[in-house]
């Protein structure tokens, strides 16, 4: 068959070009251009080249603000993971209680962001919170809002009460799909409960988990909303995270160049990580699949 | 290995079971002897499965009783019951390697090492993966991963009885027969009772030596496949068994002979004067194209599939098949057909009648 040859198809991607150009990389490219520039106002810019990461990578603040995003984003992860695998085990698998329970385990991630902080600052606080209130009448001392442990404790469990769900929904779904011939099976071949769940659920639910994980993350090192309602980065600085302290240099101190240059680092940083996860899920997948 | 005996046994899927359509098994009373090879045949839906899993365990029955060895196992558990049970679709432990899917139900059950070592390259030479062992199960082909499967039902050697559920429908062809012939042979050499689930006539009459058939939640037949063959005893069981199958022929019959259309059949017994809907059976195999003797027929079409030719005809409306063998030369002049009395079956209501009761219910000679 002979292949016509025609450059002008090319004009077909052309308004996905222009969309593409408009919704991200214009906008990209204007913090590309102010993180090598300086300014003094009045729309008068500097070239300074590097210097702006440069100074960054050496500041402690920016550092500091990366450990503990990695910190938080492992301990809901180890969290949330598990407890989301094992509240699906747990879930009804048929009838009307599994629609109840569906619908339940959704509300957590139907409640906008700021109104999740909201309820925990409420909630937590020590003079007319449930909780904190609770706590303090037991004779617990628990303060959010100067205690850096306490604040700690509640942006996890925070995250841990809004996306536990999610997992566990995931998981549930990847249950779901096992065929039941896989169970009677294991019945057959007397298998005992944890050799059904490390040999059967969980390779089945492998795929899901993945996925699980990679949202989790993204989404975990981007965190901004409900700490911020909720402690607003403190006490001092135990809960600003890395996202919290680039808002804060970006509109707090209107520092526009080395906002600029924070940006592009964390999304490299999340790209990298993403791609790095991706990439291994996808060899992993190759190499078992290999006869 | 055991005798397995099913008394009065029905099963619905229902909560409340009221009438008798409710049931997806009727009620079964029977007997599988011990160290036997049986084919349970029938359509999709009929109830095989069903039954295959309440023999198992993995459902129980609505009402009546599971007996291993006469002893009621009805409440057991399906380890208790030690049965293997091989799916119609592949069941393998995707993380594990070949081998220690092979090992799983024995080290499950906490055999010597020795041992399942030993079974496991006894199991994967007749399945013939034993170069396979240290590979993953996950990457295998469904052919392959189906002999994992069918190699983990027989691995143990000390169950009841071994279970199969239609296991060789995602097999290759050429691959079913080796596959079956083994299991013929593993039966002879170790004789667990064995029962295998199939709707492939082909597939039930070579490996069983006693087919039951199920039809419509119903068991209608056991027998070996030459009675199923010659005797049918439910019209199903005719038009099942048999390719093509049993030709019906709505007559009426009274004693010896039968009337269609005021032509008249010679029967070889007495069938007394049976009441309600009454059918002629006779097999393709024993219709003959006459130039005189028999019922006008009217030739539709002839198929020619080697060492038979497959006539399709009419008689009195009714269609029927006529296998001729491979020299019998069909001429334009033969009008009329010929059935073999001896091979003749009347069904009353669907069922066979007894000839031979009905004979010396009447008294009369035969």
């Amino acid at each position: 068959m002979q292949k016509t040859v025609n450059q002008r198809a090319w004009f077909l991607v052309l308004p996905v070009l222009i969309l593409v150009a408009f919704s991200s990389v214009i906008p990209m490219m204007t913090v590309v251009n102010y993180s090598f520039q300086d300014s003094f106002g009045e729309n008068i810019f500097f070239w300074v080249g590097l210097e702006w990461y440069k100074e960054l990578l050496q500041s402690e603040r920016l550092w500091d603000a990366f450990g503990r995003q990695l910190l938080f984003s492992f301990i809901i992860l180890m969290i949330e993971i598990p407890l989301g695998i094992l509240v699906a085990l747990s879930m009804p698998k048929k009838g009307f209680s599994a629609s109840i329970c569906l619908v339940l385990m959704s509300l957590p991630l139907l409640i906008p962001y700021n109104v999740v902080g909201t309820i925990w600052q409420v909630f937590g606080r020590a003079d007319i919170g449930l909780l904190g209130r609770l706590l303090s009448d037991l004779g617990i001392s628990y303060n959010y809002s100067q205690n850096a442990f306490d604040a700690w404790v509640t942006v996890i469990v925070m995250d841990v009460w809004h996306w536990t769900s999610l997992v566990a929904l995931l998981a549930y779904a990847g249950l779901r799909s096992i065929p039941r011939a896989y169970y009677q099976a294991a019945m057959i071949d007397q298998a005992s409960r944890w050799s059904v769940f490390r040999f059967i659920e969980l390779p089945k639910m492998r795929g899901v988990l993945m996925i699980a994980i990679l949202l989790r993350f993204m989404d975990s090192f981007m965190i901004y909303t409900e700490p911020f309602v909720l402690t607003g980065g403190g006490p001092g600085n135990a809960t600003t995270f890395l996202s919290i302290d680039l808002v804060k240099m970006a509109l707090g101190q209107f520092d526009l160049g080395p906002a600029a240059a924070f940006s592009l680092m964390y999304f490299l940083v999340i790209l990298l990580i993403s791609y790095v996860f991706y990439t291994v899920m996808i060899t992993v997948d190759k190499d078992e699949a290999k006869p | 290995m055991a005798s397995l005996t099913l008394k009065n046994l029905a099963h619905s899927y229902h909560p409340n079971p009221g009438e008798d359509t409710d049931f997806a098994l009727k009620e079964v009373n029977h007997t599988w002897e011990d160290g036997r090879a049986y084919a349970l045949l029938g359509p999709s839906g009929c109830g095989k499965t069903t039954l295959l899993n309440i023999i198992s365990g993995l459902l129980t029955p609505t009402s009546g009783h599971v007996l291993f060895d006469n002893k009621d196992v009805t409440a057991s558990s399906t380890a208790e019951r030690n049965i293997a049970q091989v799916f119609q679709f592949p069941v393998v432990y995707d993380t594990m390697t070949v081998g220690q899917n092979l090992a799983f139900p024995l080290r499950n059950r906490g055999m010597e090492v020795d041992y399942i070592s030993q079974r496991v390259q006894r199991i994967a030479q007749m399945i013939g993966l034993e170069g396979d062992l240290h590979k993953k199960a996950r990457g295998l082909t469904s052919d392959l991963k189906q002999k994992i499967s069918l190699g983990r039902g027989m691995v143990r050697d000390d169950v009841n009885a071994i279970l199969f559920d239609e296991p060789l429908t995602v097999i290759d062809p050429h691959l079913k027969w080796e596959l079956r012939t083994q299991l013929k042979s593993l039966h002879r050499e170790f004789g667990h009772t064995m029962i295998y689930v199939t709707h492939d006539q082909t597939e039930a009459l070579t490996f069983a030596e006693k087919v039951v058939v199920m039809y419509d939640g119903r068991v209608v037949q056991i027998g070996t496949p030459k009675e199923l063959f010659e005797t049918p005893a439910h019209v199903f069981v005719g038009y099942f068994i048999g390719s093509p199958g049993m030709n019906f022929i709505p007559v009426s019959v009274a004693g010896r002979k039968a009337n269609i259309n005021g032509e008249t059949i010679n029967l070889n017994h007495d069938y007394g004067d049976p009441q309600g809907d009454v059918l002629l059976g006779i097999r393709p195999e024993f219709v003959r194209l006459t130039k005189g003797d028999g019922l006008p027929v009217q030739i539709n079409h002839i198929q020619d599939v080697g060492r038979h030719k497959f006539v399709n005809a009419t008689v009195f409306d009714v269609e029927i098949n006529i296998a001729a063998g491979e020299g019998f030369e069909i001429e334009s002049d033969m009008t009329r057909v010929e059935f073999d009395p001896s091979n003749i079956s009347i069904f009353c209501d669907d069922w066979r009648i007894n000839a031979e009761a009905v004979d010396q219910g009447t008294g009369a000679m035969t």
